[in-house]
């Protein structure tokens, strides 16, 4: 993996590959996560995906696309630490299995230069239709978070314990702020925004890198460079003394409890093996106790989010087994913290860990995942140097991560009473 | 065993037959870390009804799926934890007509083979561990019914089906999983575990001597007996109900339209049929389609619509679904496409477009070791070679689509599930129009 700088605030990250069937590109902004700005930049993107100069609506952008064998460009809108990652990632058939030896690098680049530079306008302006009919699509989404009640209850989670803290911000902004935002308003934040961005481009395919550097510089060669906006370094907050605790009540049949812990550990490697061995696989603590022995649940887990210092447990249970639930998950840190595991729990922990780093190199979407979250938060973490400090890890260290957790708030999305 | 290199798709496949009768497959990717092991029986939620030693039997719906969850329990424990103790990620699905079972690994790969093929083929059951696991699936079977895009689909079986037991929830009712006991279970994994009855698919840096040697020496030497299964009488493509609604938390209306197509036997037809119906989906309402653009450009839907064509043992259906103000209007106007381009017919250049938009998802989709694995393994049990599929493309034609939108995607064969948001919510948002 190379990182390398193309322009004012430019970045490209190119990793050669002849694995994949497909080539991988990615063209993403990264701005702070802010209450006021979330919404706009999300509903930007959506405006750009709509289409360009040369393709100025939808059918004729994907007829492009069609004929680029079945190209695909997705918008996406990530949070990573405290910062908006937004823009387009898209793939394409590598060029070795075309039947007529046809070039798609190029074309595909010069789509994601066209995207943010060249899009459909009238007037000079951004199309007032596309930004009615995309604020109308962003705030239905928004509001289709509570579909899913597994991931609303996580937000939600997140939402109560980091109030006030930009990572409790939703990516894509509030619902009832993106339906007031204005074609004016819009246009103005596109004008001031693409200039000062910081702007990461990123490659995986068989095409050399000057190939592609090539390629990429010439697509965005137009990119005004001013002002400079740096992402934003996540900020840090201890867990309140007393553990909060928010119940909401929905029409649903399964209960939905999240936990949320603060850690003030620095020891990231210990941590991400104490996570792995609480809750991180099937093999966890959590998974063991509060699915296979006690029956409580289907699943029951938890995350460590690992640039803002927080582990989440997530579970869907009985509502009234949630007491019987709390108590058995707080018992499992507690043996965690007082060393009260076997060694197959460690050793399967490290095991499994690196297990999943070394397969994120057989995916392409995996690596430019990790490499914007490494870009966005200011990190240098290479995978192999992170299979390094993993294993490194005694369990002595994992006992002291575990004792750095303070629960911060419980999370519960229960039934009506029958 | 027979090695044969595909170019169109750059890759190369070993196939072996065992003297037990069990197919493996090895699909050979020597630059990938992560190595993939695939056991699969053709044995899944609609094979209720099948007869063993002379008699036929019925056992309770959810019995295939609460079977994939229990054959993880050994006399020494638990599966799971041997394979994730190895760094394996490993997890089993349940579908209408297949049960798998599968670990991806970068380390330790033949000794997780070994632990796989272990626990798959040796049963392992007591009455306590049965009770256990009801608690579980009950709560499984919960979640699925607070999850509207699950309920949707098992509203439309309910219209497009009126016997098959394609309409049979994989995991059973809350009450049906009642009945089932040890003994059960153990009769239909003697009748559906069986060398004859199972596919081994191994992708990654994997070497077809050594995987053939560890399934010889861990799976029993005889192939089993083969067990005729009872889906019921074939249906006339007419829906039993053209409409079911729901309300439930949700925050805008979600439907799901189905046409239930004729069934379709096996072998290379079948891919064919398939493709056929994928290129159909495309060109009726794909992201490229003109109507797609039409619907989207008037807000009727968002990027959420989309569909599928599926072919099960006795069954066919294609269903197209998402988010929409207004269900009814957006499912009469994909009809109503439909009976354009049947008598319109497709324009060529837009055919040629979504053919080579096509091939290309065909490629694409070998990316994932789990793709490959499972279209691979259907494809033994269904009788075609998957990755013949650059040469059934090419002989499929823009007549065999229009044909198809003709015959299948027509009012007498729509029903139409939707569910609504619960009229009580006291959020702004889409009411019922």
């Amino acid at each position: 993996m190379a990182r390398q700088m193309l322009m004012d605030n430019v970045y490209l990250t190119y990793i050669p590959s002849e694995k994949f069937k497909t080539a991988f590109f990615s063209a993403q902004m990264v701005m702070p996560l802010e209450k006021d700005t979330a919404g706009r930049n999300a509903l930007l993107v959506n405006v750009l995906s709509r289409g360009t100069l040369r393709f100025p609506d939808m059918q004729a952008l994907s007829a492009h696309l069609d004929r680029l064998y079945g190209a695909r460009l997705e918008p996406t809108v990530r949070k990573k630490g405290e910062n908006q990652v937004f823009g387009f990632v898209a793939s394409c058939v590598d060029e070795r299995f075309l039947p007529e030896g046809e070039r798609l690098l190029e074309p595909m680049a010069d789509l994601l230069g066209e995207l943010f530079l060249s899009p459909a306008t009238r007037n000079g302006r951004l199309r007032g239709d596309y930004v009615d009919s995309e604020r109308a699509k962003l705030a239905d989404l928004i509001r289709s978070d509570i579909n899913d009640k597994r991931l609303y209850a996580a937000r939600r989670l997140l939402e109560e314990m980091c109030a006030g803290e930009p990572y409790g911000l939703s990516r894509l902004g509030i619902a009832k702020e993106v339906e007031r935002i204005s074609l004016q308003r819009l246009n103005s934040h596109y004008q001031a925004i693409l200039p000062a961005a910081r702007l990461e481009l990123f490659y995986c395919g068989a095409a050399p890198e000057k190939r592609v550097a090539g390629a990429f510089t010439r697509a965005f060669a137009a990119l005004p460079r001013q002002g400079a906006v740096e992402p934003a370094a996540t900020t840090r907050r201890p867990a309140p003394e007393q553990c909060r605790v928010v119940e909401e009540i929905m029409d649903v049949s399964q209960g939905k409890l999240g936990i949320g812990f603060r850690t003030d550990s620095r020891d990231m490697a210990a941590t991400m093996v104490m996570n792995s061995m609480f809750g991180g696989t099937s093999n966890s603590k959590l998974f063991l106790n509060v699915r296979e022995k006690l029956s409580l649940c289907y699943y029951a887990g938890s995350t460590y989010h690992r640039a803002k210092g927080l582990v989440t447990v997530a579970s869907g249970i009985e509502p009234a087994n949630y007491d019987r639930a709390v108590t058995e998950i707080m018992a499992q840190l507690e043996a965690l913290k007082e060393g009260r595991w076997e060694e197959w729990e460690f050793q399967g922990a490290k095991s499994s860990l690196r297990n999943s780093l070394l397969s994120m190199e057989d995916s392409a979407g995996a690596m430019e995942d990790y490499a914007m979250g490494q870009a966005a938060v200011g990190g240098d973490e290479s995978i192999p140097l992170l299979l390094e400090t993993v294993a490194a890890v005694t369990p002595e260290r994992v006992q002291e991560a575990a004792a750095c957790l303070k629960s911060d708030t419980i999370y519960f999305l229960k039934g009506k009473e029958a | 065993m027979e090695t044969r290199e595909y170019p169109r798709l750059g890759e190369n496949v070993s196939r072996h037959t065992l003297a037990n009768g069990l197919e493996v497959i090895v699909v050979h990717k020597p630059y990938h870390a992560k190595r993939y092991a695939f056991f699969a029986t053709r044995y899944g939620g609609m094979d209720m009804r099948y007869r063993q030693d002379g008699q036929w039997r019925d056992t309770p719906a959810g019995i295939a799926h609460y079977l994939e969850h229990k054959m993880f329990d050994t006399p020494q424990g638990n599966a799971l934890q041997e394979l994730a103790r190895n760094g394996a990620v490993e997890n089993a699905f349940t579908s209408g007509s297949m049960t798998a079972y599968y670990f991806e690994s970068t380390e330790h790969f033949y000794e997780n083979l070994r632990i796989l093929l272990d626990f798959v083929s040796v049963p392992w059951f007591t009455e306590e561990s049965v009770a256990k696991e009801q608690g579980i699936i009950a709560q499984e079977i919960r979640m699925t019914e607070d999850d509207p895009e699950w309920r949707v689909y098992a509203n439309l079986m309910e219209c497009l089906y009126r016997e098959s037991p394609v309409k049979v929830p994989v995991a059973g009712t809350v009450e049906s999983i009642q009945q089932i006991t040890p003994q059960v279970l153990y009769d239909c994994h003697r009748a559906f575990y069986t060398p004859g009855n199972m596919v081994l698919v191994c992708v990654g840096d994997v070497e077809m001597e050594k995987v053939a040697a560890i399934a010889e020496e861990i799976l029993p030497a005889e192939r089993g007996e083969d067990i005729p299964r009872d889906y019921g009488r074939e249906e006339d493509p007419v829906p039993c109900c053209k409409e079911k609604e729901l309300a439930m938390e949700v925050s805008m209306p979600q439907f799901l339209g189905g046409y239930k197509c004729r069934p379709c036997g096996g072998g290379e037809e079948l891919l064919r049929r398939s493709i056929i119906g994928d290129m159909a989906c495309d060109v009726l309402f794909g992201d490229s389609s003109p109507l797609y653009a039409r619907l989207y450009e008037a807000g009727e839907i968002n990027g959420s619509l989309g569909g599928n064509f599926d072919i099960m043992p006795g069954a066919s259906y294609l269903y197209v679904g998402g988010d929409a103000r207004d269900p009814r209007k957006v499912f009469d106007a994909i009809t109503a496409e439909a009976r354009r381009l049947a008598q319109e017919g497709i324009g060529e250049e837009f055919y040629q477009q979504i053919r080579r938009a096509g091939y290309g998802q065909s490629i694409r989709s070998l990316n994932s070791f789990e793709n490959i694995a499972v279209s691979l393994g259907e494809g033994h049990f269904r009788g075609f070679d998957y990755y013949r599929f650059p040469e059934i493309f090419d002989s499929v034609t823009k007549a065999d689509v229009e044909a198809f939108l003709r015959e299948e995607i027509t009012e007498e064969h729509a029903a139409l599930s939707v569910i609504w948001p619960a009229s009580d919510g006291t959020e702004e948002g889409a009411q019922r129009p």
